[in-house]
């Protein structure tokens, strides 16, 4: 079968801003596909809003969109380049929803665009619950008892019915948002309340629950030829309850007979062909722990989260053979990408396995209801690699980047073993920690089976193992054999160090003075059956091969960023790879570390060598002691790889770029204030505590409101404004107990301008590609403020200024490679709030508005090539064409009792672009694009603290004159009449009526809540605040805590009105 | 714990952990890449006087049940594996691997580097090896590898009596070359009367049975150091009745055609072989267990055709007789261990026994 020749030009639409459910795992599968559609020789018309993707770099497709993901947009896209065909399975159910509704509108037939790879009827097949549900009858595949309701009353007959528990699951949405597991009639309601709302189609699902069934998962290929075959199967390591973007999972299967294995690996075949699947899918199921029955539980007729995990746990690369199936070529005539000898249409065998484990935002969201359920809550994952269960679960542990390094950790050892076992009955995200400590209490695996809801035997037995071999460890210090064995298992030189109360070089000395070292084991989907050449590796322990051998070639190893977290993003993920390109460019051999199956970093054929390895010491230094490289880039992976940066230097490392000295002058605020005083700048005043005591006369020094938080952290965690002595005591209190000996910062607030830069410095020139301002004034993370380039609303000499401190300061703290400053305007004053000696979370979108390949030149740079001798000319050019605005993207409809005010801790997950000629429009498409709707005609609810409230009150006057009514509580409201606005009062929650607040936004016709967050210390005002916005969210109305932001909505709004003007 | 060694023909000694029966045993060494079915793969008679190696790293998980045995004793000789499962789950276990292995006097050895003996293999070809925990003697272990010549494969694990499972459909005689249990499962799914006879079962006899078709098992050993008898016996069947031929009786059944056979490097063993049906233009996923296979070329005198081959080596996997209700595969369609795709082909002989019609290659 030949591939299309009557196709030239193929869009494809991207998944949109990273968000729970749907992370960059969609820019890996992207990334392959587009580049496998050009090898392929056609032109790629690529669409997506997310500007932190490699995806959206130029080289990837041939023109590329960054426009809001709605129909309209895609509309005009496909109007200008009439692309014949359009593949929406490859950017996640947002691409696959709008592909649904430019179908349904009529778009699609109009402009005579083909939808290739698996078509429209199948999704609709997979997708809507009862066409599945009718379709899995006619061929006889089980599913479980359920019913589709649209209201309560439909729902309320089912659970009669068939009783309790019940899964209610939304229709066409992300990570299941709304659903739950009911055990009652009120939860039942909540439930149907929250997914009707949620689901496009106001659809949901509630069916019988199979909670303690194993939860299996199939990934499968089929071509237009019918040919299909099983990528992978995969095993949640939590039972059927808990979404499987929230599980624990191992690859390959691993309690599954061949029999049980056979069995649905047959069922997940007949399903993709009754379905008619062209390109990758995957299919979960329910199996009876203690029978064969079996119930599918969903299929995803596209590339997805499980695709990609599957792709880097197999080695197969399913978004590229999807996107070449699509244009209608056969698994048996595409090559297998790692063998080259092979065809793609083969099983892959694994010899080791993988685990995977969820990376949660609870760290950051500490408020956050942390229980799992249907609905996904996890920002992240990462995946290992072993040659058993201990080790790959060992290896992911690591991998989370939480400080811990074992199952067994402090978190648990003063709870009574009856809350030990209740936090095991019901599942969060520290499940797998309790276990370690009730199986280290030595409560028995039975009682573990059932409180856990069953989790299989065999998984317990592992823990079971990792704890004896913990115990025979603590009884034997220093026992070669011992050790020999705990390695194979997995056991980190960080819990040995622990135990063995040593420091962790000293073990890593230990182990190589008794030649216990790992090997590495390429993966290669095919068992070593065939010759291969991936340059792909894990490592292992015992007396195996290595196949990972040092070339000759001068390398260089580039540290990825880990998990996706907030505050830790795909951005970073951005620029490790674009750092690697630069290194092959210049002829260095680049090598990979990083432990995200999500990314681009960790496609093998990014860089010369991956290594997919924990990012801890230990396993980074083993392989830089194997490679020899010339250098260690620390740069480009976020704080994770910066944090590393001082022990490899002191284990001889040779960092790259900036040097270790000089991050630790950004980072450490006694040298910090005292680079700061040489150079002559200024920034807020402030000091560094280390108790309650010191800090309480620091901020009265200093005079409220102060802001207040660890150093040495990610996105701002645990940082607070603080505006009195009550406060900055709870602050304190939290901060001892959760960072021991760890400094405090604490610095005056200052409500200013906020301005943000990105810089490049070889030590002698520096340039500086774009100055970006802030929407939000200061007070507001970075990452959750909407920036713009160029800075619209500063004079030039200030710009001028800007320039001059960066010059200044890229020298003072002696960076050689990127950093990042962001400043704060106040009283036409500029003060610096920070100094990032690392690539930052702007460089994706300013790399691509400006032009500058900011991580390339970098790159350069700390291989020796001057900003000179590469030709750059480093004198300030803005670019003034067009106007971009960089818009945050919030999860928080997945996260229930979050908090969604602004402030300085980061919350949003991700980001969108918006760019055109005038300001207010590239507002509107940013604004559009991060899914804030901006009717013409609405109401606006206002309720605002004292201090905003003249703020609040001029733009409500504007809102007005938009014609928009205003309603506002009881005070807001008062203050709003009294300057002359025409306002509809609404009671707050506590006056408890049919008038109040809540029962309004449940109500709907709500289209915007200002809300600011009340200071006074009034806990009640305080709850019903959190209430409101909590609601807003639930009912998907937007809601914004900072004036700022609502002010940019105001000016939108104004651009988009036509003026109504009486003769 | 009480150490093995796994020594190899070329002088290559792996040091491991012992486990399973506590003797010596001496096979040629081959490797499965299968994830799941050790099980069936240890109690397949294929695997006669041979060392099976799984490249997955660890085995015995859901342990050893009643069901899924192909034969009712070990085919293995001994096994290598990376680690093997000391506290297997699963609800259908009856023992753990450890246990069986014992019960079936298979000495088995752990802690190998499994990925390094596969590439062994790979590029060295299939080798002779022992187990043995004789820790000492290298010399002497060596000259028994060398000494060891594995033969009489076929009537080592043949059915030496005639047996008959009755059922109420078409009467199949199968022919006994080291048959998997699931060949006679898929036939008793089908309501066929069974009779299995001895591999040197002669062709009078056979027909004497009345059966409406005859089934050559799979089996283990060189397919050309076959008694010639067997070859009259196919020969003489041929074109009287359907034939369907698996694994060692598609090779036999080419022989008996006048086609060759030959020992590839290292085997196709495992669960992930994908084979191309020529007239359907398909690709379908098979089971697959053989160290010989039939030589295409050598086919071009003979009155039988190619119908399958596999898709990576060009290797023959599927032959059909030009006129006969004749069909053969290489590879396993009554899996187990395996996938279930080509199950079909049961159908089909029963459909063709039924109707006695000809077959033109596998539909």
């Amino acid at each position: 079968m030949a591939k299309r020749s009557d196709i030239e030009k193929i869009l494809v639409i991207g998944s949109g801003p990273i968000v729970i459910g749907q992370a960059a795992e969609f820019d890996y599968a992207g990334t392959q596909a587009c580049l496998s559609l050009k090898e392929e020789g056609y032109k790629v018309i690529l669409m997506n809003s997310n500007p932190a993707t490699i995806m959206t770099d130029k080289e990837i497709a041939d023109v590329v969109y960054m426009e809001p993901l709605t129909v309209d947009f895609i509309a005009q896209v496909i109007a200008k380049e009439k692309p014949q065909a359009l593949i929406p399975t490859l950017g996640g159910q947002t691409a696959l929803n709008l592909a649904v509704e430019l179908g349904e509108k009529g778009i699609l037939a109009l402009y005579d665009v083909e939808i290739i790879g698996t078509n429209l009827e199948s999704i609709h097949k997979a997708e809507d619950r009862m066409l599945f549900k009718n379709l899995m009858e006619e061929i006889g595949e089980p599913v479980i008892d359920s019913v589709i309701v649209h209201t309560f009353g439909e729902a309320e007959k089912f659970a009669i019915a068939k009783g309790f528990p019940l899964i209610i699951r939304p229709a066409f949405t992300l990570g299941g948002t709304g659903g739950g597991i009911a055990h009652t009639m009120p939860e039942l309601e909540k439930f149907i309340e929250s997914g009707t709302k949620n689901s496009p189609s106001n659809q949901c699902l509630v069916e019988r629950s199979v909670a303690g069934f194993k939860e299996i998962e199939y990934e499968v290929m089929r071509d237009g030829l019918g040919n299909a075959i099983i990528v992978c199967n995969m095993e949640n390591f939590d039972p059927v309850g808990v979404h499987t973007g929230d599980s624990i999972v191992f690859a390959p299967s691993q309690t599954l007979t061949d029999r049980e294995h056979q069995m649905l690996r047959k069922s997940a075949l007949n399903i993709v062909s009754a379905l008619k699947i062209e390109g990758g899918c995957n299919v979960q199921y329910a199996l009876d722990p203690s029978s064969m029955e079996y119930f599918i539980i969903e299929v995803n007729p596209r590339v997805s989260r499980s695709s990609a995990l599957a792709s880097k746990a197999t080695g197969y690369p399913i978004a590229k053979i999807a996107a070449k199936i699509a244009v209608g070529l056969s698994l048996a005539e595409i090559k297998n990408p790692v063998t080259n000898t092979t065809f793609s249409c083969f099983e892959p065998s694994l010899d080791y396995v993988v685990a995977k484990i969820p990376r949660w935002p609870f760290d950051k969201f500490i408020t956050a209801d942390r229980q799992l359920g249907t609905q996904m809550k996890a920002t992240g994952e990462v995946m290992a690699i072993g040659k058993n269960i201990e080790q790959a679960l060992l290896k992911a542990i690591d991998s989370l980047e939480l400080n811990e390094y074992h199952l067994i950790t402090p978190l648990f050892k003063d709870l009574s073993e009856d809350a030990l076992l209740e936090k095991i009955s019901k599942v969060d995200d520290q499940r797998l920690f309790a276990l370690g400590e009730a199986l280290d209490r030595g409560i028995s695996i039975e009682i573990l089976y059932e409180k856990s809801g069953r989790i299989d035997r065999f998984f317990l037995e592992k823990l079971q193992h990792i704890i004896e071999i913990s115990r025979e460890l603590k009884a034997n210090p220093l026992d070669v054999e011992i050790l020999k064995n705990a390695k194979r298992y997995g056991i980190s030189d960080a819990y040995l160090a622990e135990i063995w109360e040593m420091d962790e070089m000293s073990i890593a000395d230990f182990r190589a003075k008794h030649n216990i070292i790992p090997v590495y084991h390429m993966v290669d989907t095919c068992a070593a059956e065939f010759e291969s050449t991936t340059p792909y590796f894990y490592s292992t322990y015992g007396q195996y091969e290595n196949e990972s051998h040092r070339s000759q070639k001068q390398k260089v190893i580039v540290i990825g960023s880990g998990p996706i977290r907030i505050g830790q993003g795909v951005e970073f993920d951005y620029s490790t790879v674009h750092s690697v390109l630069a290194l092959r460019e210049n002829g260095y051999e680049a090598i990979v570390i990083n432990s995200n199956p999500e990314t681009v970093s960790t496609d093998f054929s990014i860089s010369d060598k991956l290594y997919f390895e924990p990012l801890t010491f230990e396993y980074v230094h083993n392989i830089i002691k194997l490679e020899n490289p010339v250098g260690v880039f620390v740069q480009f992976g976020g704080q994770t790889a910066i944090n590393l940066a001082a022990n490899l230097e002191k284990a001889g490392v040779q960092i790259l770029g900036t040097s270790v000295a000089a991050i630790d002058m950004a980072e450490n605020r006694e040298k910090f204030d005292a680079v700061l005083e040489e150079l002559g700048l200024l920034r807020p005043v402030g000091q560094t505590v280390y108790n309650t005591i010191e800090a309480e006369l620091v901020a009265t020094k200093i005079g409220y409101p102060v802001i207040i938080r660890p150093s040495y952290v990610l996105g701002g965690r645990a940082m607070q404004i603080v505006y009195n002595l009550t406060e900055l005591k709870k602050y304190m209190k939290n901060a001892e107990a959760v960072h021991k000996k760890q400094p405090i910062l604490i610095d005056k607030y200052m409500l200013g301008k906020e301005l943000e830069v990105d810089a490049i410095s070889d030590g002698v020139d520096v340039l500086i590609p774009g100055i970006m301002e802030h929407v939000e004034k200061a007070g507001v993370h970075s990452g959750d403020s909407i920036a713009v380039y160029p800075a619209q609303t500063i004079s030039h000499d200030i710009k001028m200024e800007i320039i001059r401190q960066t010059k200044l300061l890229a020298k003072g703290f002696h960076i050689i490679g990127i950093l990042n400053i962001q400043f704060v305007l106040f009283d036409n004053q500029l003060y610096i709030l920070e100094v990032n000696p690392r690539s930052s979370r702007t460089v994706p979108f300013l790399s691509k508005i400006t032009g500058f390949q900011i991580a390339k030149i970098a790159t350069k740079i700390m291989i020796g090539q001057s900003l000179k001798q590469q030709g750059i000319d480093t004198e300030y050019k803005e670019k003034t064409d067009l106007v971009h605005v960089k818009a945050p993207v919030f999860s928080f409809s997945k996260l229930r009792s979050v908090d969604i005010a602004l402030g300085p801790e980061m919350k949003s997950t991700g980001e969108v672009i918006g760019s055109d000629y005038v300001y207010e429009k590239a507002l509107y498409k940013a604004l559009l694009a991060s899914n804030i709707q901006i009717p013409l005609l609405g109401k606006v609810l206002f309720t605002v603290d004292d201090k905003h409230k003249s703020a609040a009150c001029e733009l409500a006057k504007r809102m007005a004159n938009c014609g928009y009514s205003i309603v506002a509580t009881k005070g807001t409201a008062a203050f709003f009449k009294e300057n002359g606005i025409s306002v509809v009062e609404v009671d707050k929650r506590k006056d408890a009526t049919d008038k109040n607040i809540i029962n309004m936004l449940k109500a709907g016709g709500v289209q915007f809540v200002v809300n600011t967050v009340s200071n006074d210390n009034n806990s009640s005002s305080l709850e019903d605040g959190f209430l409101i916005r909590r609601h807003a969210v639930e009912n998907n109305i937007a809601c914004l805590t900072s004036l700022d932001t609502f002010e940019a909505i105001v000016q939108v709004m104004e651009m988009l009105k036509f003026s109504i003007i009486p003769l | 714990m009480k150490k093995a060694r796994l020594i190899l023909e070329n002088g290559m000694v792996f040091e491991g952990e012992h486990f399973g029966f506590d003797g010596d045993c001496l096979g040629e060494v081959v490797f499965t890449t299968g994830m799941t079915g050790y099980q069936e793969s240890i109690t397949d008679p294929s695997f006669n006087q041979q060392i099976l190696v799984f490249s997955y790293p660890m085995i015995g998980n859901y342990g050893i049940n009643t069901e899924d045995f192909e034969s009712l004793t070990a085919g293995v000789s001994g096994i290598v594996v990376g680690e093997y499962c000391k506290k297997p789950s699963h609800w259908q276990k009856n023992m753990s691997l450890d246990a069986f292995l014992k019960l079936q006097k298979v000495p088995g050895i752990a802690g190998i580097d499994t990925r390094k003996l596969v590439k062994i293999i790979r590029k060295a070809g299939t080798i002779k090896g022992m187990i043995t925990t004789d820790m000492a003697t290298d010399a002497i272990c060596l000259e028994q590898v060398t000494k060891f010549d594995p033969k009489n494969h076929v009537s080592n694990v043949s059915t030496k009596n005639t047996y008959h499972l009755p059922g109420s459909g078409n009467r199949v005689v199968i022919i006994d070359f080291g048959m998997k249990k699931s060949i006679l499962a898929e036939l008793t799914k089908k309501a066929c009367d069974i009779i299995v006879v001895p591999y040197n079962t002669p062709a009078h006899i056979i027909l004497s049975y009345n059966p409406k078709g005859v089934v050559l098992s799979n089996g283990p050993g060189d397919p050309a150091h076959m008694p010639e008898e067997v070859f009259q016996t196919i020969r003489t069947l041929d074109g009287n009745l359907p034939l369907l031929g698996i694994c060692l009786g598609h090779q036999l059944y080419a022989l008996a055609n006048g086609a060759k056979t030959y020992k590839l490097l290292f085997g196709h063993r495992g669960a992930n072989h994908a084979v191309v049906d020529i007239a359907k233009n398909q690709v379908v996923m098979t089971s697959q267990n053989h160290s010989y296979a039939v030589d295409e070329k050598s086919l071009k005198h003979t009155n039988i055709v190619m119908t399958q081959y596999a898709l990576n080596d060009k290797t023959v996997e599927g032959l059909a007789h030009e006129k006969f209700p004749s069909l053969t595969v290489q590879y396993h369609p009554e899996s187990a261990p395996g996938p279930l795709d080509t199950n079909a082909i049961f159908t089909e002989f029963v459909e063709c026994m039924t109707n006695q019609k000809i077959i033109e290659g596998v539909k």
